[in-house]
């Protein structure tokens, strides 16, 4: 009994030595000591981040990590994650920032901080060129071809005028035959769906005309890491300014950032 | 527990869908059997040339699945410039399968009238047109009257894969409410009762037509 409670108590001071010590931490400062910055992208989830041809990860996630480590003039370590493990990745500080296509809600924001956003991620209204909308109300009468029960759809019911003719098809995969078709010239998606349309046809590439529902990816890192945050935060700014985040939109996405974007 | 009281709101749903159904039934039900009548007199009566080409469309159709007639119709079609309404698709694509199915049930129906029968209109110096029309088609139809109402039941069922291409038919109504209600047993229930009372319609529909078309029976 006595030997057990002198092992708890020893596990507690230590324990309680490794939380003072973390909380007195400046993982940027750690970056730069080590001179290594470690990020975590995901690996299954195209064009965010997945396993190229090479076997090397590409997307989105790891052009921004390896454009993080170049402005920071450190080398870098990319940790391939699951959207299940990434958060608990920072937690236990296996990584000193997660770009892994992460959203920000409620819940995460008690756990981790965020940085402004680096990537669209939205829900909107896509459609050939020759259709000119670029708001909701100007759907009055147009046919608009979107997947039964989805978000875009029940978005589409709660804000469309009632006038719009929607078409709603079984999947994805069957709102994306009736626009490759030309059944339909506006579908309500996401932008990874057009995304991946524009690539499979680019004569038929839609282009954005209004969003529906905006849920942009952030950086994710430790709670409290002011520093850290204010460096991400001017390096995504930097970015955005210089047209860098715009170049990794143009070439996984297949298209411009979203106007006022990261405003 | 069940909420049959949360379809209610949706009556307008099922009414429209209802309607869909009701109008592209009918209007398949009669250009689905003229088709059929005119290819099953083609394949019974037809020179060697025309009685293949209905052959060929009869075994295509008959031996490939309803849904990739419609897509081929809907989704294919327009990459060679032919761009039609879910509307028009599902019309053409039930008539033309309605029209397979039929034209071998009729061309049984025609192949059991004996040569006599037709030998005699000949002797009676009627025409070929006329012994179709008063001599073959009456006991023909009478014959596999069942079997045509039969199937055109079945095609009007069937029709429920036409809101796969969003035709806003009635199982479209139901599954665009069970998506934003989730009451799936609801919705479906009373999704499967409406095309019952359908079916029952129109089989007392087919019913009441046939006691007028083949009325000579009661007569002798």
């Amino acid at each position: 009994m006595k030997r057990l409670t002198k092992l708890l108590s020893k596990t507690l001071i230590i324990a309680a030595g490794f939380s003072a010590l973390s909380a007195s931490a400046d993982v940027l400062q750690d970056i730069k000591d080590r001179n290594l910055i470690r990020i975590a992208v995901p690996q299954d989830f195209p064009p965010f981040g997945s396993v190229g041809t090479d076997l090397k990860p590409q997307g989105i996630d790891v052009d921004m990590a390896n454009y993080i480590a170049k402005e920071m003039g450190v080398k870098i370590e990319i940790v391939p994650v699951t959207s299940a493990n990434r958060i608990p990745y920072l937690q236990t500080k296996k990584v000193d920032l997660v770009i892994s296509s992460l959203g920000k809600n409620p819940e995460r924001e008690k756990a981790i901080d965020f940085s402004t956003p680096y990537a669209p991620f939205f829900l909107g209204v896509f459609g050939s060129k020759e259709v000119a909308v670029t708001q909701i109300s100007q759907l009055a009468d147009k046919t608009v071809g979107v997947t039964r029960g989805s978000v875009e759809d029940l978005e589409l019911e709660k804000n469309a005028p009632k006038s719009v003719n929607v078409r709603r098809f079984e999947d994805n995969n069957t709102t994306l035959t009736a626009y490759l078709s030309g059944q339909v010239n506006l579908i309500a998606t996401g932008n990874l769906v057009a995304a991946e349309i524009a690539k499979r046809q680019p004569q038929r590439a839609p282009e954005s005309k209004f969003m529906l529902k905006d849920s942009p990816c952030y950086i994710g890192m430790a709670k409290g890491e002011t520093a850290l945050q204010s460096k991400v935060n001017d390096l995504i700014k930097g970015a955005l300014a210089s047209g860098e985040l715009n170049d990794i939109s143009m070439k996984w996405l297949k298209a411009p950032l979203p106007k006022g974007f990261g405003a | 527990m069940l909420y049959f009281s949360d379809l209610l709101q949706y009556s307008d749903v099922f009414l429209s869908g209802l309607k869909t159904t009701v109008e592209l039934t009918v209007l398949t039900t009669i250009l689905g059997v003229v088709l059929g009548t005119v290819c099953a007199t083609v394949r019974q009566y037809g020179n060697r040339a025309s009685q293949r080409v209905v052959s060929v469309y009869v075994e295509l159709i008959r031996n490939t699945p309803f849904i990739v007639q419609l897509f081929f119709i809907f989704f294919g079609l327009p990459a060679i410039g032919m761009m039609l309404s879910p509307w028009e698709a599902s019309m053409i694509a039930l008539t033309i399968n309605l029209g397979a199915y039929s034209t071998e049930i009729i061309r049984a129906g025609l192949a059991s009238i004996s040569k006599g029968q037709i030998e005699a209109a000949k002797v009676l110096g009627l025409n070929f047109r006329q012994t179709l029309t008063r001599v073959i088609f009456v006991p023909a139809f009478e014959k596999i009257y069942p079997a045509l109402t039969s199937q055109c039941i079945i095609v009007m069922l069937g029709s429920a894969v036409i809101s796969q291409i969003s035709v806003q038919d009635l199982t479209y109504a139901a599954n665009l409410v069970q998506s934003r209600n989730f009451r799936a047993f609801e919705s479906y229930f009373v999704t499967a009762l409406l095309y019952l009372g359908l079916s029952i319609l129109l089989r007392f529909a087919f019913n009441a037509l046939g006691k007028r078309l083949f009325a000579y029976r009661a007569s002798n």
